[in-house]
């Protein structure tokens, strides 16, 4: 498997990713046919410290399905940031992790956007796989 | 009479595609016992190992959340609508990936490690995920580099942008004599992968800077600074404190060196025992003073040790001691050195929390060398094919040569006189001060002091050799050496 961004998508999270510093940031993946074509935001909702955790709420959730049936796209997965923390998944993030959804992860050290990381969930949810990511219209 | 349950995306490949399922059940529990048991795929992402509904799992009849009706017993009529709604969660920080197997070529290769406790097979497949950034492929790196090779290291990067000179073979042992002229990285890579073909190397052919240090040493668990010069030092220190990685540091200078492990969680950093950087010119480069070349043998190895153990956990990493070790003396001192908690980068307000200037902040114009090319002709500076030119049409002029009696011997320019640089204070009153002086060392940064010192003291007519000795053995003499 692998995922394309659009460059917009791209400049998006790590935008995103930037303005949450120290925070993290999260949103929805739309697309078809694993090319991202749309970067929605969402707000952060954790209760845990958004330093540390993010949390899409189900009310969200449906939003982001929505969106993704409104523009005739398919919801791909999800984003988040790790604020001064490499773009790896955490164990966190496979405990909360759905199959067949990308995952991506931008890491931002100091406020500026780094690495950028796409994982997929393997089917007995022991751990990620790491997908390419590729950047094209 | 069946419910309507809607798939979410995720879930669709465990339910043949469906986004909506239609199922019996009297309550919210039956109908998804009956949903998991067509679609057996769904189980373990709804539900935990010991059979509750995962925390991240949301089940709503209609627009309500069963936590808020009877939860699993909450009963369900005709008409109603299931849905299962996922809330996405995660965050950092990152876990350890699970460690790599070892083959059995690494099995033998690494056997005399894995007897020991210490390491063990446990210890040679961490070293085998470990991935360490060495900054520099020179002196330090070198021996650094080369035993984390043989060690097992899994991935060595390697950041450099120079050129092997014949000068480096004193004591770069990555480097041999037929590699003159090659990138460094390249031989080092030709060289690493020879003794040790399990090992990956990555190589990085640019200049380490603020724009882009955060990046390489993202993926890196320790960075080991081999670096030769103030700027870079800083740099690396303050980006280790940022992105929170072990700076496994050294520095060397003609037969002493130093070295300790920086930027620790709970240890001190390098901006914890110097603040600021000497000023410009104070401590002379190994190209100006020299270094012993077994020296970096030594304090390379150091580092190297110190990356190790940090890796595996063992032993008693050198944090919050400064190793200064002597060769001529043969002796090694330490020195205690204690987090300051107002230390500008890891301190508990730090000041520094972005990569800034280091040329700026070290008083170092960027681009010095270049600086030093010859470029000029002016009052202030001549080029050695402008001198030879003066010479030939039978002008006086008095060359001072700034340098050491040592590298005066290597080689010179007819006539001049020898006054190091440390010697012109007490030596200027020996010049007529209206006399056509040039100032000359190797390459044109010593005699441009010598220049501004001379000229401070009443001196009307002195100008630099740019480029120094060694542009006039290119542009004027050839048959001398250079180093």
């Amino acid at each position: 498997m692998a995922i394309t961004l659009q460059p917009a998508v791209n400049a998006a999270i790590r935008a995103h990713g930037r303005d949450a510093f120290p925070h993290e940031c999260c949103g929805a993946l739309l697309g078809r046919d694993g090319v991202v074509s749309e970067a929605f935001a969402l707000p952060n909702t954790t209760e845990e410290g958004p330093r540390r955790r993010f949390l899409v709420r189900p009310g969200d959730y449906r939003a982001a399905e929505q969106r993704a049936r409104d523009t005739g796209l398919d919801l791909l997965g999800f984003y988040h940031s790790h604020p001064d923390h490499p773009a790896k998944p955490s164990q966190y993030d496979l405990d909360h992790a759905w199959p067949s959804f990308s995952y991506v992860i931008v890491s931002v050290m100091a406020g500026e956007d780094q690495l950028l990381t796409s994982w997929l969930l393997k089917d007995d949810r022991s751990a990620f796989d790491e997908e390419p990511v590729t950047y094209a219209n | 009479m069946p419910t309507k349950i809607l798939i979410p995306t995720p879930l669709r490949p465990f339910t043949d595609k469906l986004d909506t399922v239609e199922l019996d059940g009297q309550t919210i529990g039956e109908l998804l016992q009956n949903l998991t048991t067509k679609y057996s795929g769904l189980k373990q992402h709804l539900y935990t190992a010991d059979g509750k509904l995962r925390s991240f799992v949301n089940i709503y009849v209609n627009d309500d959340d069963i936590r808020y009706l009877q939860k699993d017993q909450t009963p369900l009529k005709a008409g109603d609508t299931v849905s299962i709604i996922p809330s996405v969660a995660g965050g950092a920080p990152a876990v350890a990936e699970p460690l790599p197997e070892l083959s059995g070529d690494e099995i033998k290769r690494y056997s005399r490690h894995l007897i020991m406790p210490e390491v063990g097979v446990e210890g040679q497949r961490k070293l085998k995920a470990a991935k360490v950034l060495c900054i520099g492929a020179g002196g330090l790196g070198s021996p650094a580099a080369m035993y984390l090779a043989a060690a097992g290291i899994g991935t060595i990067g390697i950041v450099d942008f120079d050129v092997v000179d014949f000068s480096n073979l004193q004591r770069q042992i990555l480097h041999g004599t037929p590699d003159v002229g090659r990138s460094k990285l390249q031989s080092a890579k030709d060289r690493l992968n020879a003794l040790n073909p399990n090992v990956h190397i990555e190589t990085y052919e640019e200049a380490l800077s603020s724009q882009n240090a955060l990046r390489l040493f993202e993926p890196y668990d320790v960075i080991l600074d081999g670096t030769d010069n103030f700027p870079t030092r800083y740099l690396v220190n303050d980006a280790c404190v940022i992105s929170g990685k072990p700076n496994a540091y050294g520095s060397i200078f003609r037969f002493e060196g130093q070295a300790s492990v920086f930027a620790t969680k709970e240890g001190p950093c390098y901006r914890c025992l110097y603040p600021e950087p000497p000023p410009p010119g104070l401590v002379p480069s190994c190209a100006e003073g020299g270094v012993f070349g077994v020296l970096p043998g030594i304090i390379g190895v150091i580092q190297a040790t110190e990356t190790i153990k940090l890796v595996l956990g063992a032993g008693e990493p050198l944090i919050g001691r400064f190793l200064i070790y002597d060769a001529l003396r043969m002796r090694f001192r330490e020195l205690k050195l204690r987090k300051d908690a107002d230390c500008p980068v890891c301190g508990t307000h730090p000041t520094v929390t972005k990569l800034i200037d280091y040329e700026q902040f070290c008083g170092v114009a960027p681009h010095q060398v270049e600086a030093a090319k010859p470029v000029a002709t002016s009052a202030d500076a001549l080029t050695a094919t402008e001198l030879k030119a003066e010479l030939d049409r039978g002008e006086t002029v008095q060359i001072i040569d700034v340098r050491e009696p040592q590298e005066y011997q290597i080689n010179r320019i007819p006539g001049s006189v020898l006054i190091p640089l440390g010697d012109l204070p007490k030596r200027y009153v020996e010049l007529d001060p209206n006399a056509n002086i040039v100032t000359q060392c190797k390459s044109g940064m010593r005699s441009a002091k010598a220049q501004a010192f001379l000229r401070e003291k009443g001196f009307t007519r002195v100008r630099n050799l740019t480029g120094g000795v060694l542009g006039w053995v290119d542009q004027v003499d050839p048959s001398q050496p250079k180093y």
